[in-house]
């Protein structure tokens, strides 16, 4: 039995700070560097589209597609930054439950859109007043 | 006999598992389990997203986006979760520092954005029903205020959990569960940073550009 359970926590005690004092509270890599390069980074991700939609400096199309590209930069700069997020938090459990609900609400929405979009397309006939008898 | 014998004998020397759970430290999944919990509440928003993405096109003869939405405000908005953001971090770092009373200025100078940031989006809504522009008014304005109400609700319980927290340090100090709860506290003010990116590029910006 001790022996079992010598080899089941061996792979726990290789990985040296596992029971350290504060390895589940204190994420070791929150720095004050990490912290201000996320700040500073948000700021401009923030600054720069709200400039192009408030000024209109350019077309509708490229505003669009530079809106939506600094919104996914900037989730990804809060997730690594503030939020501590990689491959190695609790064992990767972290990022394999982010990676699932980020399935899940790409599922969610890009459905909705998609089915309600054809839904209004393929109604349209329905409310076209000409062809009322 | 001589078969209970050798299947006594497999049970003796087959064990897969342990008799007994091995101690884990107090609160040691918390953090995942309160991850877990998050992922959850990214799915409410995704549902409300969704909801706005398909009716936020039916203004019902109302007002559109580009009558209603004031971007000044919606910045100066913006700049205050922001900056709450970092004050927030710089709160962890002070707390990493074990430096108690820095902890519970910086937390309250984040609760004092926050305020600042629900203050203003309720000024937004009472501006937007004056105007006549009410939940009721259109499928467009109902999605509307589900999806931005429901994010500053839960900025809202958020100042609260900081009011607690910093009560919390000022009566047991920077223990272990406190530190642990500063923890929980920064991821759901950190995600609540994220959907607001959500809101302000999806609902803001692209109604401008309508």
């Amino acid at each position: 039995m001790s022996a079992e359970e010598h080899v089941m926590d061996a792979p726990r005690d290789s990985h040296g700070d596992t029971h350290g004092d504060h390895h589940d509270t204190a994420p070791a890599h929150a720095t004050l560097g990490g912290y201000m390069k996320g700040f500073i980074l948000s700021v401009i991700l923030t600054a720069i589209p709200f400039y192009l939609v408030m000024t209109g400096t350019l077309d509708k199309h490229t505003t669009v597609g530079i809106v939506m590209a600094m919104a996914v930069i900037q989730i990804v700069v809060h997730m690594i930054y503030f939020l501590h997020m990689d491959a190695r938090s609790e064992g990767g459990w972290n990022l394999l439950s982010l990676i699932f609900t980020i399935i899940v609400v790409a599922i969610t929405l890009a459905g909705s859109l998609w089915v309600m979009y054809h839904l209004n397309v393929n109604m349209m006939p329905q409310h076209d007043m000409s062809q009322l008898p | 006999m001589t078969a209970t014998a050798s299947a006594a004998q497999d049970t003796a020397t087959r064990i897969y598992h342990h008799e007994t759970e091995h101690a884990h430290p107090e609160g040691s999944s918390t953090l995942l389990g309160f991850w877990i919990y998050l992922m959850s509440d990214c799915l409410i928003f995704a549902v409300l997203f969704a909801t706005y993405g398909v009716l936020g096109g039916n203004y019902a003869a109302g007002p559109a986006p580009k009558d209603l939405f004031e971007l000044p405000l919606v910045a100066l908005n913006t700049s205050m979760l922001l900056l709450s953001s970092i004050t927030y971090g710089f709160a962890v770092i002070a707390m990493q520092n074990r430096n108690r009373r820095s902890t519970q200025t910086w937390l309250l100078i984040t609760a004092l954005f926050g305020l600042a940031f629900i203050s203003i989006e309720l000024f937004e809504f009472s501006e937007l029903i004056h105007e006549g522009a009410t939940p009721q008014r259109s499928a467009f304005l109902s999605s509307f205020f589900t999806l931005v109400g429901t994010h500053g609700l839960h900025v809202s319980f958020g100042i609260v959990w900081i009011f607690t927290l910093v009560t919390q340090i000022a009566k047991h100090g920077l223990v272990e569960a406190n530190r642990r709860r500063l923890m929980c506290l920064s991821m759901f003010w950190h995600f609540l940073d994220v959907v607001w990116i959500g809101v302000f590029t999806f609902v803001y910006l692209m109604g401008m550009l309508r």
